[in-house]
């Protein structure tokens, strides 16, 4: 199988690498990048363990091609820290002990920080539907939603 | 497999047409990569319609609109203007998938999927929105209600390929709305749907009106009786009561672990009777 060089940035970064023409950018980010943030709960979109944002949207990156996000911008979970300090959305999930297995958490924080860059004030209600497509076993949930509250009143009033 | 990502929608359709073995556009993916996934298909080319122009924005043409095969759910949401014209056909749209699917979704790929239960295919139709098909014979355009055939098998040939979908002008006084039933609150698939689509005079009596179902037979379907249940009316208790048995008329469904033919042919009725009201009182009519 023939395989494609695509340049792309990730978490401001410029890279480049080069995968063969059915991979997913999840399998790329965790196998050829070593980004172990993102992973794969159902690999067919419906968990959201693999939430990354593709120029400024929020995706499934095990339902992109590796091959189609030459020239896009990439976020990740690793790029969500400045450097050892953490995001208060990060901070505020350890406050709240808002994970248990950890599985869903870096989907969870990437989807919720999409959410509140466009609306930090949101109510639980639009909160709760826009996690959605974010699956968690452990939780029950509601202290995610805690600890995304709080680190949205936190940002608010920073 | 080869991933080919042309620049013109002649020459996605001449890859198509020259390509022997299994073939799918890609667009937003969302059902293009579950299949692939899944082992469904092994395609031997796969065509990304992504960087053809046009094929990601929404213009305004002939007082319609014109959306972009591969314009997503989320930025279909973000369009205000459309969002004011077709608060049916958008909200349908946006009613695939979670917050991440939407960020890829299309309407297009959704009515190409060819699923009875799609949800932007049914205010798509009662919209009488049409597609445009670059096809290795050049361009040509089609009514939406024309391109599934059954579940999973549309009308477009080895070639064809959806480049857009245009919305027609909106009379003053009209109005559209979908419902569908599903057991949870949010990422389901219909059980049965509803659109309807309807203009009124300025007196609010319904002058014309377009109603399709979805989820209730082979493909999204037009119930002409439906409209006629309809038109000429205020959408009084009469006319409600009989557009809700032309609907339960009109459905043929399956028995499956997602609904039943009986529940189904009640429920595809009852959403019918309140998504007119819903687009009755979006038209500015009084109930």
């Amino acid at each position: 199988m023939k395989t494609i060089q695509v340049a792309t940035t990730v978490n401001g970064d410029a890279v480049e690498f080069v995968c063969a023409p059915d991979e997913s950018l999840l399998d790329v980010l965790r196998n050829r990048m070593g980004l172990t943030g993102a992973k794969e709960g159902c690999g067919t979109g419906d968990c959201g363990a693999c939430t990354v944002t593709l120029d400024g949207r929020m995706v499934c990156s095990c339902l992109v091609l590796g091959a189609e996000v030459e020239g896009a911008a990439i976020t990740t979970i690793e790029g969500m820290s400045t450097g050892d300090t953490l995001h208060p959305l990060q901070q505020s999930f350890i406050d709240h002990a808002a994970l248990q297995c950890g599985i869903c958490t870096p989907g969870i924080l990437v989807a919720a920080k999409a959410l509140l860059d466009r609306n930090p004030d949101p109510s639980d209600n639009e909160l709760r539907y826009w996690l959605a497509g974010n699956l968690c076993r452990c939780t029950g949930y509601d202290k995610i939603i805690a600890a995304v509250q709080d680190a949205a009143l936190k940002m608010r009033t920073a | 497999m080869l991933y080919a990502k042309p620049t013109t929608a002649a020459e996605a359709a001449r890859l198509l047409y020259a390509e022997t073995g299994i073939t799918r556009v890609l667009a937003g993916g969302t059902d293009v990569m579950v299949q692939l996934k899944a082992g469904m298909i092994e395609p031997a080319l796969i065509v990304d319609i992504k960087a053809i122009p046009g094929i990601r924005s929404v213009t305004a043409e002939a007082g319609g609109f014109r959306i972009g095969a591969a314009v997503s759910g989320a930025e279909l949401g973000e369009h205000a203007a459309l969002c004011a014209a077709w608060p049916g056909v958008t909200e349908g749209a946006q009613l695939i998938g979670s917050k991440q699917v939407q960020g890829r979704c299309s309407m297009v790929g959704n009515l190409c999927n060819g699923s009875p239960a799609a949800d932007a295919v049914p205010c798509l139709i009662a919209a009488d929105a049409t597609v445009r098909i670059e096809g290795p014979n050049g361009t040509r355009d089609m009514p939406v209600a024309a391109i599934p055939t059954g579940p999973g098998r549309t009308a477009l040939t080895k070639g064809d390929i959806i480049t857009s979908v245009h919305l027609p002008a909106r009379p003053a006084h009209s109005g559209d709305a979908y419902l569908r039933f599903i057991p949870r609150t949010e990422m389901d698939i219909a059980v049965a749907s509803a659109a309807v689509s309807l203009t009124l005079n300025a007196s609010g009596t319904v002058t014309a009106a377009r109603v399709a179902l979805g989820a209730v037979a082979p493909t999204v379907v037009l119930v002409e009786a439906c409209a006629q249940a309809i038109i000429g009316t205020k959408l009084d208790a009469a006319a409600l009561s009989a557009l809700e048995t032309a609907a339960s008329a009109a459905c043929k469904p399956i028995n499956d672990k997602r609904g039943t033919i009986e529940f189904r042919t009640k429920v595809a009725g009852v959403l019918a009777r309140r998504a007119a009201v819903i687009a009755y009182t979006r038209a500015g009519g009084l109930l």
